[in-house]
């Protein structure tokens, strides 16, 4: 999947030549990490935090930022470890063991066993480390979107360091660790498409399903309180977003000059046909509808941009735009759940739609050894539907085990009072504006 | 002595307020209000078209003598009208007293400052 060409150390042919650290590729590297991070805070802060009411916005901010905190931590003490760790005997399929609990024997001049297509010069295990790091602290946030205005903050905290934990962590292992069971089934998945946003909006939409509508919202849209806000948020979003996906060959090289190239492709037809949508049918395009528009097209292309070429980006941008267009304008009003910012629309039903176009895509012209059903390779469809359907089960019913739980426990959904003046004077002890 | 309260377009505050300055009404508070009506204004959110009754006016309130009444009034008349539906209210009520909190003075007199204006 992500890996595509994984081989852990020890597997290595003795004739092969002895990876090492490159320069070059380092450097890339930390600076991806470093984007990603920027996508978690501010960029998705800003852009969920413009398009609640503005009795919600610190609860937003607050939420991501605790996060950036809380699964970093977690991730040192033992999730890197359960997610790209390697356990013994029938486990080592499902979930990675915990020799490498607190980093535990990893020193600063380990090269990462983990790499795409540079198997001799590669990058430190630290910053691999690291810059998977921040893909599980956004995994957890873009289900912010779903529950936003009416969870309470205790509640949002123990089921997202839960669901970190129990969710995250095993998936990123079975798609992403050399022994994960969903990897040797062959499904494509450069950055993070199931893993992240098919994992995400699942876990969303049972959120959204669970906790019931917000209190007074009834098929009228709540307006965004900030709609600049949300624009800087989608702007830092689509830059972070080179990081996420260029950095995901960990190497600075054709493969991530590609990545980058479909990733800004995608994400640029994406927001012009949501424009062009409501500018056709709606005589005005709005700001939070482009916006919207390119996080979806930079959604469905993170699973194919190590797989496709300049069309079939331009094929899953427009795809995109028009899908989830009507998902969250039709399909969500009809269905009736209050989905507050579209992160099943959005993540979700992206997510699932990159995830198969590129079982269609895929291109040797890219990856010599992965092709799609363009290039008579119908069968890579059904492995990545196979991988979504997996996911997407396994994140539901775990999020609904997990609302059970918390809900019977220390209670999930605020108060009547609370949800109707505001969740960041009773949960904060702050107003955004004075 | 007179209150003149005054709900007129956001976009017309600064021709009015210009206006008043040219016959000598020189003090008066105003806010911005929120009312409803009958007009709708379409917002669209993610595909979704929908009204808000939301109108948007700015009120004043302008405490006048008896001699600037009627020209306060159509300065207001003049200056705040568009002719299109949505152009606002003016509504004239009397005064009891008035005050000026720093010299004590009463009626009329709190309302100019002696020697800048008779």
């Amino acid at each position: 999947m992500l890996f595509a060409g994984i081989i852990p150390l020890m597997a290595q042919d003795v004739a092969s030549p002895e990876p090492f650290i490159s320069a070059g590729n380092t450097a890339w590297m930390i600076v991806a990490t470093a984007l990603v991070f920027l996508m978690t805070l501010p960029g998705l802060a800003f852009f969920y935090g413009g398009l609640v009411r503005r009795k919600n916005v610190l609860n937003i901010l607050m939420q991501c930022f605790i996060l950036a905190a809380a699964i970093t931590i977690e991730w040192v003490a033992f999730g890197y470890s359960n997610a790209f760790g390697s356990s013994s005997g029938a486990l080592a399929p499902y979930i990675g063991g915990f020799d490498w609990a607190f980093l535990s024997g990893i020193g600063i001049s380990d090269v990462s066993p983990y790499y795409i297509s540079q198997s001799v010069e590669r990058i430190p295990h630290i910053i691999f480390i690291l810059f998977q790091c921040m893909f599980a602290i956004i995994t957890p946030a873009l289900i912010i979107g779903a529950f936003a205005e009416r969870i309470s903050f205790k509640g949002f905290f123990i089921f997202s360091l839960l669901w970190a934990v129990l969710v995250y962590n095993p998936v990123a292992h079975w798609v992403w660790s050399a022994d994960g069971w969903l990897y040797k089934l062959g499904a494509l998945d450069f950055a993070g498409g199931t893993v992240v946003h098919v994992n995400a909006g699942i876990a969303a939409l049972v959120m959204a399903l669970m906790l019931g509508k917000r209190r007074g919202v009834n098929g009228t849209p709540t307006v965004p309180h900030n709609i600049p806000f949300v624009v800087l948020g989608a702007g830092l979003l689509w830059f972070g977003w080179f990081g996420f996906n260029a950095g995901s060959g960990l190497a600075a090289d054709g493969l991530a000059g590609n990545a980058f190239l479909v990733t800004h492709v995608a994400a640029a037809a994406a927001a012009l046909t949501w424009a062009l949508i409501e500018w056709f049918f709606h005589k005005t395009p709005t700001t939070v509808g482009i916006a919207t528009g390119a996080v979806a097209g930079l959604v469905a292309i993170t699973p194919a941009a190590g797989f496709v070429g300049v069309g079939g980006a331009l094929a899953i941008g427009v795809a995109v735009a028009v899908v989830c267009f009507i998902m969250v304008s039709i399909v969500k009003h009809k269905v009736g759940y209050d989905d507050t910012l579209d992160a099943f629309g959005v993540h979700g039903v992206g997510g699932i739609l990159g995830a198969v176009l590129t079982g269609v895509f895929a291109t040797a012209s890219v990856q010599s050894a992965y092709t799609g059903a363009i290039e008579g390779n119908f069968k890579q469809v059904g492995i990545q539907l196979l991988a979504v359907a997996v996911v997407a089960v396994f994140s539901g019913v775990m999020t609904f085990i997990l609302f059970k739980i918390i809900d019977k426990t220390v209670g999930i959904k605020v108060k009547a009072i609370v949800e109707e003046e505001g969740l960041d004077i009773y949960e904060h002890g702050e107003s955004a504006y004075n | 002595m007179k209150k003149i309260e005054a709900i007129i377009r956001k976009s017309k505050f600064d021709e009015v307020k210009g206006a008043l300055k040219e016959i000598g009404i020189e003090f008066f508070s105003y806010w911005d209000v929120r009312g409803e009506g009958k007009s709708r204004q379409e917002r669209v959110y993610r595909g979704r078209v929908f009204d808000t009754s939301v109108i948007e006016r700015t009120m004043l309130s302008i405490i006048v003598r008896e001699k600037n009444v009627n020209k306060t009034i159509d300065c207001l008349m003049d200056s705040a009208r568009t002719g299109e539906i949505g152009d606002g209210k003016i509504f004239v009520s009397p005064i009891e007293k008035a005050y000026r909190i720093r010299t004590g003075e009463e009626g009329d007199q709190s309302l100019f400052i002696k020697g800048e204006e008779e």
